[in-house]
């Protein structure tokens, strides 16, 4: 582990060894390391292997882009080398080798590169045969990092936080925007997805040291103001609309609303293009840079630095400060524009080649660089022949051009220009609220990025109201900054190939080409077929090559080919941070424990638990069902109703409202009645029902059914606040709760709690009536759903409990016992009566299941109402009937949605069905054609396994037809 | 190594032929102009050509073919759909997606792999069987199967997900397949043009003539073209090109999300859907899961992304498969889909003589390619609806003779 002498700004602690495996050795780092680092200081070169290839990769950006060196670490997969911290006992292998990545197998794939053309897996391994073979192959080809199934649930709180301004990047531009933002009185989050802030101003120093003195100043400022709070190792992970920005740390996700967002984010250095420059030893300029500075280790004993601006020449007296070589300092330009740099480097005594290029690296033994052919090169960026000559070195720099890191300024909505001066996409049109500064921004010296910031800080603090004296018009003009221009044509043909644009997929310059020939020739097809920027880092190294090369191959310019859709996530986000600790709404009507004690099976009904039904030990479940069926009819129930949607209404225009609503007439109730409620949507399919009640003159208190109420709420407060009638909704829900106490024997039980007048006179069917029952305030309804006499309770939740209990105590001596959701529908189907979804579907309207009474088509209007005037005069096309199976009936018994068929072909479907006791036979509700409804007619139900069962349809209710049972005789 | 790829390593140079002509510029009339070069519009053209023998046809395309929602959608394809008009038809695409990769030579990555419509409650168990019953009346593989067969299928799935929507068991459609959805509009494309057709991206339509009832023309951002029949496949862009001439659709636009992973090892056969938990699921060739939910709640024409969808869909995902918490979402995106009240698109004539439509796809129409494709060239070869394609007529409307795929479609797709 060899490091340089103490670097003023570097990240790793001297004293903190950590030990680690990887590929199945030993290794020693430092705290601060990332996995690359430690391995580069350890002399490791081969990180990884190439996704198609299987190519020997090492280090190329060290900033989160070396795709190449992805990393198992424990149920840990594809894990970045380059920028993941060092943990003590890690224990790495790298990710999709066949035999690890000194050995691994499928190297053997670049000996057929020949026969693997772009997009060849299109051309071939089509047989209908072998289709299936070959994808498993390719299945198991493919595919990166391993998933380790016993990996428990990580839930990862998230965080909401707010800001004026949002600083993205803690670079120059973006340190100097935060203080002029803060200054101005605007409080600002700054953040930086390295570990340490600073950015390039303390790494990018070529021997200046007034560059990182810059710098720490701006830190030291920003850590002191308190209007600016500084978060490194957090990542912008997108820009969503209206600055809502999530910020991704190693432990969780804060979603960031700022009033204004600048984006700081700089810019990513660009590889350049010739055979072999995926060579261990073969990197950016800015990652020899970052080793150097961060993490002390010198990238390469003797190395060669390819430029065509001046951070080339930066890189060299970096590494020469380091106590490296350097062998030569080549540049793409012919000319080269004098700096003091230059001076410095000619002073050294290196070697400058202009007008050169890398023609080819090569390797040494173990895959990594042993040399370079250099060679001179045109100004069209052709190769002058017999021009080659071999350098030997085990480094090499390539500091040919940038590309601005713009992605959230895409996702923002911003239009980019290229600017020809620095062959770059600038921000052109920018949305209101995002400001961009520093190198995506075009400005790349050192004094201009801070002035770009202080610029654009300002700016952004005036967009949140805080306006202040620096001028925050005038943009730099940044085509005259002249000092890291990007090379039109960082490119270098060679007939062998190997020459790569993008490392993620492994794509050559002659696979543009042929995906040109081929007729994908615009960017987007290119990037389909190519699937040039579609690898894990999606094209920050790559596509900017690759519109070069379309924009040559087509004859236009860089701007007229634009570029991809940038979109989220600027880097890959666990799902754990999206996902956050998760949460899954789970409702508990207020009598839930009274429930369980009585050994309630529960059911899920939408976000509710209701009981099924009561377990009773030694019984099956339908014969407990039975049982609380028997003790309805013979006695007294009790079922918990408190999951019904229930809201009232209130207002001069309440009756209105309701009017509007549902299919029938409001208006014209007395207070003190109820009234049967269907709803329909536009289109006439009936939507949801209930029964509304109305309480006092203005004053509506309805339900809705348990699995719409959230719907139904939802599209009334929509439709109130559409159309501004003089009421108000509110949604009584969970403030209330409800029970129906249901058979002959209710009412006698019922007095024993109430002074209510209870006869008949005073209280008739389908009456609401307020008072109170053992002195809990209760509003109180005379219904039937499931056919016996009965009334439907609702008081405030918090006294469901004691109601219940106070009931079933008062039944004791009559037999009550609770029935469940179960024993209802049975109780309910014996009846006739629907249940809303499932004896309706998404088409089923009114008229199709007998509920013509409860639509009054004369009224002024009602949502649903034109369809339905149109759908009244059609013929009808099925009917809700209820029929039942043999009395003999012997064998399966249908279930929900079996059919019925007729001549072979599907008439129908049953929708409810179940054995009655009470009837003595199977009962059911079905959807038929209208010639099939007479009671009587004969229908065949095909069941699962096709065996057709008899049935005859015939007149509901079931039980009970006059419905005498839930009225006194008059 | 497939033996066909040895030309490559033999030629010297390149030995493909460009995949599509470019054309300089629009003729002055066409027998049919396409709107719309996604896989729909490509199919129309292929199956005009190759069935009809009519082939003077335009292909026109604003962006770049195959850039709407043919390259967004999550690919999957099934015929298990709810009414019998909606299972005719999609089987009948089933069978032709078999055949496609050796028609178009062209690996479209058509992969059979097993759909299942995960049932959490028991309202969605009585669907499955529903939707099990129609299929199997029309012969399409489909059966309700219990928690322990989606057990078998994905044995390390979470069956309580979560504990709190336990999976009671699951519609199963063995035809269920995923493909590469860009190569579809490439093959269809390729296939068009070799026989004629012409494709013109870039090529943006700006107005639609009609005179007397009838379609006469096609103004586009390149010139005039007369014409009397145009199909209109445009995916969520359909209202513009309505109003162009004037007629009205009950259609409204959403958005609908997907995002996918970094590769792993492949370890996910199936397709997995489920409508509860708002979630369908299924690994790539690449080994990337892609993954979708349900629509964007609201109308807007966007494909902005949003953060509540990689959110809510990613929650929902770990419940069933906790172990992916360390899986790394890469991307999401937006497509814009055409809903339609009853979740069956509208197809066929129209009230404006030679205005034909293949729209009303909403969050279905990938499936649906080469059916697509093959009834509305015979429709407007015809004249007449293609008997495949009655039941999406626009007048259903009017006659409220719906075909009701709600419940086979709002999450499945």
């Amino acid at each position: 582990m060899k490091r340089l002498p103490a670097m003023p700004d570097e990240w790793i602690d001297r004293n903190t060894v950590v030990r680690f495996r990887f590929e199945g050795s030993a290794f020693e780092g430092l705290a601060g390391d990332s996995i690359s680092s430690a391995l580069w200081a350890a002399g490791q070169r081969a990180l990884g292997r190439s996704f198609k290839y299987h190519r020997v990769r090492g280090i190329l950006s060290a900033a989160n882009h070396d795709v190449n060196v992805m990393l198992q670490d424990g149920p840990r997969l594809n894990t970045r080398g380059d920028v993941t911290a060092l943990r003590d006992g890690m224990d790495l292998t790298a990710v999709n080798t066949f035999g690890g990545v000194a050995n691994d197998r499928a190297r053997v794939l670049g000996l057929f590169a020949r026969f693997l053309p772009v997009g060849f897996y299109y051309k071939a391994f089509h047989s209908k045969r072998l289709f299936p073979t070959w994808e498993r192959m390719f299945r198991r080809i493919t595919g990166l990092g391993v998933l380790d199934f016993n990996t428990p649930h990580v839930r990862t709180p998230k965080r909401y936080d707010f800001c004026d301004v949002l600083v993205i990047g803690a670079g120059p531009s973006g340190l100097s925007a935060a203080l002029a933002a803060a200054d101005a009185g605007a409080n600002v989050v700054i953040v930086d997805e390295n570990a340490h802030a600073g950015g390039s101003g303390l790494f990018q120093l070529g021997g200046d040291a007034a560059r990182r003195e810059h710098t720490r100043q701006l830190l030291q400022r920003v850590r002191a103001h308190t209007r600016i709070r500084l978060l490194e190792g957090t990542c912008a992970g997108a820009y969503y609309a209206d600055n809502w920005v999530p910020l991704i740390d190693a432990e969780r996700m804060t979603k960031m609303r700022a009033a204004a967002v600048v984006v700081a984010s700089g810019a990513f250095e660009q590889p350049a293009v010739f055979r072999n420059n995926d060579l261990p030893g073969v990197m950016n300029g800015s990652a020899m840079q970052r080793l150097i500075y961060r993490y002390a280790v010198l990238p390469a004993q003797r190395s060669v630095v390819l430029a065509a601006n001046a951070d080339g020449y930066r890189v060299a007296l970096d590494v020469l400060a380091a106590g490296g070589d350097v062998a030569a300092v080549l540049d793409l330009r012919a000319d080269v524009p004098a700096s003091p740099q230059l001076d410095a480097l000619r002073s050294r005594g290196v070697e400058l080649l202009t007008g050169h290029a890398v023609y080819e690296a090569h390797a040494d033994g173990r895959g990594a660089l042993a040399g370079v052919t250099v060679c001179r090169v045109d100004a069209a960026g052709k190769v002058v022949a017999g021009s080659q000559r071999r350098i030997d070195c085990d480094g090499l720099a390539m500091s040919t051009g940038w590309s601005p890191a713009a992605n959230l300024l895409y996702q923002a909505g911003t239009r980019m220009r290229f600017d020809d001066g620095l062959q770059q996409f600038v921000p052109d049109v920018l949305p209101q609220g995002v400001f961009a500064c520093g190198r995506v921004n075009g400005a790349y010296r050192i004094e201009s990025r801070i002035a770009d910031g202080r610029r654009a800080g300002a700016a952004a603090a005036a967009h949140a109201g805080f306006p202040s004296a620096i001028d925050a018009v005038i943009q730099p003009e940044i085509t005259q900054e002249s000092e890291s221009p990007s090379h039109a044509w960082p490119i270098v043909a060679h007939p062998d190939g190997k020459n790569f644009v993008d490392f993620d997929e492994d794509l050559q310059v002659k696979d543009f080409e042929n995906a040109v020939q081929e007729g994908y020739d615009n960017i987007e097809l290119m990037k389909r077929f190519s699937t040039v920027g579609m690898g894990p880092s999606q094209g920050k190294h790559s596509n900017m090559t690759a519109l070069r090369i379309l924009a040559r191959l087509t004859g236009k310019s860089p701007q007229q080919v634009g570029t991809t859709t940038a979109r989220p996530f600027f880097h890959p986000v666990p799902l754990s941070h999206l996902a956050g600790r998760g949460f899954s709404p789970q409702r508990q009507s207020p009598l839930h424990g009274r429930h369980a004690r009585l050994g309630a099976v529960f059911m899920q009904a939408g976000a509710w638990e209701r009981p099924a039904y009561y377990a009773v030990e030694g019984r099956t479940a339908t014969d407990c069902v039975r049982a609380e069926v028997a003790r309805v009819r013979s006695a007294i129930g009790l079922i918990d109703v408190g999951t019904l949607g229930k809201l009232e209404v209130r207002g001069p225009q309440a009756a209105e409202f309701l009017n509007r609503v549902y299919t029938g007439r409001y208006d014209n109730m007395k207070v003190g009645s109820t009234r049967y409620a269907v709803m329909c949507d536009e289109s006439g399919v009936l939507a949801d029902e209930g029964v509304v009640a109305r309480v006092a003159d203005d004053v509506f208190y309805f339900t809705t059914t348990s699995s719409g109420s959230a719907t139904v709420y939802r599209e009334l407060s929509r439709l109130n606040t559409e159309w501004r009638l003089d009421c108000g909704l509110v949604n009584l829900t969970g403030a209330y709760s409800a029970m129906n106490l249901a058979g002959p024997a209710s009412r006698a039980v019922l007095a024993t709690l109430t002074d209510m007048d209870l006869s008949s006179a005073a209280f008739p069917y389908l009456a609401v009536r307020s008072g109170h029952v053992a002195g809990v305030p209760v509003r109180m309804m005379r219904v039937g759903f499931v056919g016996e006499w009965g009334y439907e309770i609702h008081v405030p939740a918090e006294y469901g409990p004691v109601l219940w209990d106070l009931l079933m105590k008062a039944g004791e001596a009559s037999g009550i016992g609770a029935f469940g959701v179960e024993a209802q529908r049975l109780l309910r189907l014996e009846k006739g009566h629907l249940i809303v979804s499932q004896d309706t579907d998404g088409l089923t309207h009114p008229f199709e299941v007998g509920m013509d009474w409860a639509v009054k088509l004369d009224k002024p209007f009602f949502t649903g109402q034109r369809s339905l005037k149109i759908i009244k005069k059609l013929p009808l096309k099925r009917k809700l009937v209820g029929f039942m199976l043999p009395a003999s009936h012997m064998g399966q018994v249908p279930q929900e949605c079996h059919l019925i068929i007729d001549g072979g072909d599907i008439v129908g479907r049953v929708t409810s069905i179940s054995w009655s006791p009470n009837v003595g036979r199977h009962i059911g509700l079905a959807f038929v054609p209208p010639e099939m409804t007479a009671p009587g007619t004969a229908l065949s139900i095909r069941v699962t396994d096709g065996t057709m069962v008899p049935a005859e349809v015939c007149t509901t209710p079931f039980f009970d037809p006059t419905d005498a049972r839930q009225k006194e005789a008059t | 190594m497939p033996w066909r790829l040895l030309r490559f390593g033999l030629s010297k140079s390149h030995p493909e032929p460009r995949m599509f002509t470019t054309h300089d510029t629009l003729k002055p009339s066409y027998d049919v102009v396409i709107i719309g070069g996604g896989g729909h519009g490509l199919a129309s053209a292929y199956y005009l050509a190759r069935d009809h023998g009519i082939t003077n046809v335009a292909v026109l395309e604003k962006g770049y073919i195959g850039g709407g929602n043919t390259g967004r959608n999550t690919t999957i394809i099934r015929s298990n759909y709810l009414t019998p008009e909606g299972v005719k038809f999609y089987d009948k695409s089933v069978q032709l997606w078999q055949d496609l990769s050796t028609e178009f030579d062209l690996n479209l990555f058509f992969s059979t792999r097993g759909h299942f419509t995960l049932a959490h409650t028991d309202s969605a168990m009585r669907t499955m069987r529903w939707r099990a019953e129609v299929n199997k009346h029309y012969g399409i593989a489909s059966e309700v199967v219990g928690p322990e067969d989606v057990k078998r299928a994905t044995p390390q799935m979470d069956l309580s997900c979560g504990g709190h929507a336990p999976i009671q068991g699951a519609l199963y459609h063995a035809p269920g397949a995923v493909a590469r959805h860009d190569a579809v509009a490439w093959g269809y494309g390729r296939g068009a043009d070799m026989r004629g057709a012409e494709i013109h991206q870039q090529t943006a339509v700006t107005g639609i003539e009609v005179k007397g009832g009838k379609v006469v023309g096609v103004h586009t951002t390149r010139g005039f073209i007369a014409t009397s029949k145009v199909i209109c496949a445009v995916a969520g862009f359909t209202p513009r090109i309505t109003d162009m001439v004037g007629i009205k659709t009950p259609i409204y636009i959403h958005p609908l999300q997907a995002m996918v992973s970094e590769p792993m090892k492949p370890w996910l056969d199936s397709i997995l859907v489920s409508g509860s938990l708002h979630i369908y699921v299924s690994q790539s060739s690449r080994g990337e899961l892609v993954m979708g939910a349900s629509l964007d709640p609201y109308e807007v024409q966007s494909t902005r992304s949003t953060l509540d969808f990689p959110e809510g869909l990613s929650a929902h995902l770990l419940d069933m498969f906790p172990f992916l918490s360390h899986v790394k979402v890469v991307r999401q995106w937006a497509g814009m889909a055409d809903m339609t009240p009853d979740f069956a698109p509208i197809m066929g004539m129209t009230p404006i003589e030679g205005f034909y439509l293949d729209s009303g796809w909403g969050t279905w129409g990938f499936k649906a390619t080469p059916v697509c494709g093959k009834t509305m060239a015979w429709t407007v070869a015809n004249d007449k609806p293609h008997e495949l394609i009655t039941g999406f007529s626009l007048d259903r409307f009017r006659n409220y003779a719906l075909t009701g795929e709600k419940g086979a479609a709002s999450v499945g797709h």
